[in-house]
């Protein structure tokens, strides 16, 4: 229990915020921020974890929000429903996507082209076919009832994305510890060497990006109950596909918290820039893009690196500082 | 006769043009140390590629345990037993010693807990429980061959397949790895280890084969092949050695 | 069996575009045979290469032909500097580092010209745009023939580069042995940003090409790129031979697809093209093993 304590306190204190305030503002930026944190951390499992970047997990995402979006509009299923269908669409798509890649060993930047080549061809489809609105999209309709997953407050939707991240947290801690986790590390660092210790690589990175795929699809769904519109740039677009793995890059990649901590960056830059210099299309992601270059130059693992490293030079300092002190030897 | 735990048989192996073993065959007895020497580029760490399920062979097979493995994945090959170390070492680098060695253990451990402790006790077998929870990648050397073994001999292995597991070692560090290996077996693990250093070779193993330019051509105990001229050739060229034989009658 | 009057001029339709094609996926086989990464940029900096042409003409009135001249240099040296000081630097020489950062540089350039020219389509008018060659029964677009005779050029003299030059002896040495070329005494880090430059000079060739005869908006470097890398793939990473033959054999299918299938079906079928060799042949039929 003592391990996911740092993750309840966190969760803890997060959900305290509607009772602290009201506004739209701060709720809005903290729902979508928590929104990027749920997609980032399904990135950073097969990417931070499994060491296999990703840079098509649009997929996921918009198999999600298309799932329980079509499942609404056209066959009137229930939003809740939608949303397990939803991820076990996006977990499917995940399968089936991992099962080509690793089948043919495709790793390193062979991977990262095929999966952007599948959320193309998604978006693609998605931009044409009928079922998808086509150009037009898709629209939810207004119901503003809990059993419809729609709310007339932010609050709600708020503490429902809470508990999604809250969810992927303990995901991510259970799977650091055990078996599955070691074994999708190791073959990150040296997929040979794992091999040769009875890890059946090519099944692990399966099931890690199965998961993924099934969290980034959670994301998915809330997305279009939370906005109720999506269309093929929309879930299916390069922009989710680089903020998936621009949040957990900052943040710090292959780290429990790492998800959460850059996609709060993420947002904030993505404000402040809005704020600056207006609604212009574009300028925020040449911000991603350039915050993406920098933080691999400077700070490869992210905040969390940073952190740590703060951390060590302390404990070293301290150690220091008494030898010092106990005056000079010849 | 006991049948021997690993039947390497009339292996060969094409690259494009290149035919790099040349039916290449050898046994390795259960419970004993074969070693498998020869000169660089002779294809020893193909062999090993081979029988560990890295590479498929062109032609001949592979016999472990009295079943035909060949062309096994590695992943089956290490739950059937077969544990093998690399030449160059890849320690897993952002993990501990304990974690690296843990990602054996957990073969047989489905536990988290279970493989830290396991993976504790190996780490002592090798002499590195010191160093258990120190990064891999601040071990020196002779630490990450350690640690390379340690990998292996956690996964409970019948056969041990040992790529150069002294190389880049000084004479010190040498002699403390040799009675590791006596150790291991003792345990009763069969072990077959390529390797240079031939005062290795000549104190731990009890049967030795040759390879040279993918064929093998020379096999016997550690005394009977230093001597043997087809072997010193392979090494040093052809005429050599009846040119030593000529310098030694000349020392009378 | 349709007749050749209509088979003929699509093929060499079909062989014209494909040159263009081919141009364009030489400038990425170069950069993945030499400095061994797949330059998820090449689309973007395409891209800016075709609002650098549509600018020249529009802004300074000069033919896109001529532009070639002052763009060519320019964007040899825009990826130079990117290589020497942005990808070289920022991925300390880590394969996924290097993955990541040019997935960066692609989402900034890209959406810099977003920001900067909005996403409406523009196209520029030239005199001759529309002018037809006569050959045999096949009415031939001039700067599509134009097109055909450069690429021939761009080709030869990339060989002659290759052959003759210090340099080019030098960007073999690299690409066929980093390490041993090093210890040669070649500046490794200089070689990489000379072949990267060398293929962002393509693409401006490529987009000077292009300009009269296609639209430009922030997206349409990537359609094209999305076929180059098709062709690379097919043709096999690094192997410049492959770039060429398999850029006109793309661009012939593709006419003579589209002459039975019609167009709609042609961006779907490219990436399922596309991810069909990556999952069966990643090493493509010329290349290197993946």
């Amino acid at each position: 229990m003592r391990t996911f304590a740092p993750i309840l306190i966190v969760t803890a204190l997060l959900a305290t915020v509607p009772a602290i305030t009201s506004s739209n503002v701060v709720l809005n930026f903290l729902v979508v921020a928590l929104l990027i944190a749920l997609v980032g951390q399904g990135w950073n499992l097969l990417g931070g974890y499994g060491g296999q970047y990703s840079f098509g997990h649009a997929a996921f995402f918009g198999t999600g929000a298309y799932a329980t979006a079509i499942l609404q509009v056209h066959y009137g299923i229930n939003a809740w429903l939608g949303l397990f269908i939803g991820i076990a669409a996006g977990a499917l798509v995940g399968a089936v996507i991992g099962a080509l890649s690793f089948r043919s060993g495709l790793k390193g930047s062979y991977f990262a082209l095929v999966t952007l080549a599948f959320a193309e061809v998604l978006r693609i489809i998605a931009s044409v076919a009928p079922i998808t609105g086509a150009g037009v999209g898709t629209l939810i309709k207004l119901d503003l009832r809990p059993e419809a997953f729609q709310f007339q407050s932010r609050a709600p939707f708020y503490w429902i994305i809470l508990v999604l991240v809250g969810l992927s947290l303990v995901l991510i801690r259970m799977i650091e510890d055990s078996r599955f986790g070691a074994y999708l590390v190791a073959l990150r660092e040296n997929e040979d060497a794992a091999q040769a210790l009875g890890v059946n690589t090519t099944m692990v990175k399966l099931l890690a990006m199965t998961i993924s795929a099934a969290i980034t699809a959670a994301g998915g769904c809330f997305y279009a109950q939370y906005f109720l519109f999506i269309d093929a740039g929309i879930a299916y677009g390069p922009w989710i596909s680089v903020e998936a793995l621009l949040a957990p890059i900052i943040g710090g990649i292959g780290t429990v918290f790492g998800p959460l901590l850059g996609a709060l960056v993420v947002k904030t830059l993505g404000e402040l820039t809005k704020l600056m210099t207006g609604d212009a299309p574009g300028l925020d992601l040449v911000i991603y893009g350039s915050v993406l270059i920098l933080v691999i130059a400077f700070a490869p693992r992210g905040i969390t690196g940073i952190l740590l490293d703060l951390r060590h030079r302390l404990v070293s300092l301290r150690r220091a500082a008494p030898a010092s002190m106990g005056g000079g030897h010849g | 006769m006991v049948e021997p735990l690993l039947r390497v048989e009339q292996v060969s192996k094409r690259f494009g043009g290149l035919l790099a073993l040349d039916r290449a065959s050898l046994l390795a007895p259960a419970g004993r140390i074969t070693a498998l020497i020869g000169p660089n580029g002779a294809g020893k760490t193909t062999l090993f590629s081979i029988i560990a399920g890295f590479a498929p062979p062109s032609e001949g097979r592979i016999v472990y345990d009295g079943a035909d493995v060949t062309g096994e994945p590695p992943h089956r090959l290490a739950r059937r037993g077969i544990a093998r170390t690399f030449q160059i070492v890849q320690p897993f680098t952002t993990l501990t010693v304990r974690e690296n060695i843990a990602v054996g253990a957990h073969l047989s451990r489905p536990a988290r807990a279970d493989a830290l402790a396991a993976a504790g006790d190996v780490a002592r077998t090798v002499g590195l429980g010191e160093l258990l929870d120190r990064p891999a990648a601040t071990l020196t050397v002779a630490g990450r061959k350690r640690l390379e073994l340690a990998r292996a001999l956690a996964i409970e292995p019948r056969l041990l397949l040992l790529d150069e597991v002294l190389a880049g070692l000084n004479p010190s560090e040498i002699r403390d790895m040799m009675p590791i290996i006596h150790t291991i077996r003792d345990r009763g693990i069969t072990i077959v280890m390529i390797e240079h250093v031939m005062q290795a070779v000549m104190s731990l193993a009890e049967h030795v084969f040759v390879l040279s330019e993918g064929r093998i051509i020379a096999e016997g105990p550690p005394q009977a092949i230093a001597g043997d001229p087809r072997v010193v050739e392979a090494y040093l060229g052809h005429g050599a050695a009846s040119r030593m034989l000529a310098e030694g009658t000349g020392h009378a | 069996m349709p007749s050749s009057v209509i088979l003929v001029p699509a093929v060499l339709n079909g062989l014209m575009t494909g040159a263009v094609y081919a141009l364009i996926a030489l400038g990425l086989t170069l950069i993945y045979g030499v400095l061994h990464i797949i330059n998820f940029a090449h689309g973007a900096l395409l891209t800016a290469a075709m609002f650098a042409a549509f600018f020249a003409h529009k802004l300074l009135g000069l033919d896109p032909y001529v532009a070639a001249l002052g763009l060519t240099p320019l964007f040899f040296l825009l990826g130079y500097g990117l290589q020497r000081f942005v990808i070289g630097p920022a991925a300390h020489g880590e394969d996924r580092n290097i993955l990541l950062v040019t997935l960066g540089l692609a989402v900034v350039i890209e959406n810099a010209l977003l920001y900067a020219f909005r996403a409406d389509t523009r196209t520029i008018n030239l005199p001759y745009a529309f002018d037809v060659i006569e050959v045999g029964t096949a009415f031939l677009a001039v700067p599509r023939v134009i097109a055909f005779f450069v690429v021939v050029a761009v080709a030869l003299a990339l060989w002659l580069i290759m052959r003759w030059t210090d340099t080019g002896k030098a960007i073999r040495a690299v690409a066929k042995e980093k390490l041993g070329a090093e210890l040669a005494g070649i500046d490794v880090a200089h070689i990489y940003a000379v072949t990267f430059g060398l293929g962002t000079a393509c693409l401006a060739i490529a987009a000077c090409l292009l300009i009269p005869t296609y639209y430009v908006n922030p997206h349409a470097g990537n359609a094209f790129v999305l076929i180059a890398f098709t062709i690379v793939v097919l043709g096999g990473m690094g192997s410049v031979t492959g770039a060429l033959i398999g850029g006109l054999f793309v661009g012939v299918v593709e006419s003579l697809s589209s002459l039975y299938l019609g167009e709609s079906l042609g961006q779907i079928g490219i990436f399922a093209m596309f991810i069909l060799v990556l999952l069966f042949r990643p090493s493509g039929l010329f290349g290197e093993r993946a």
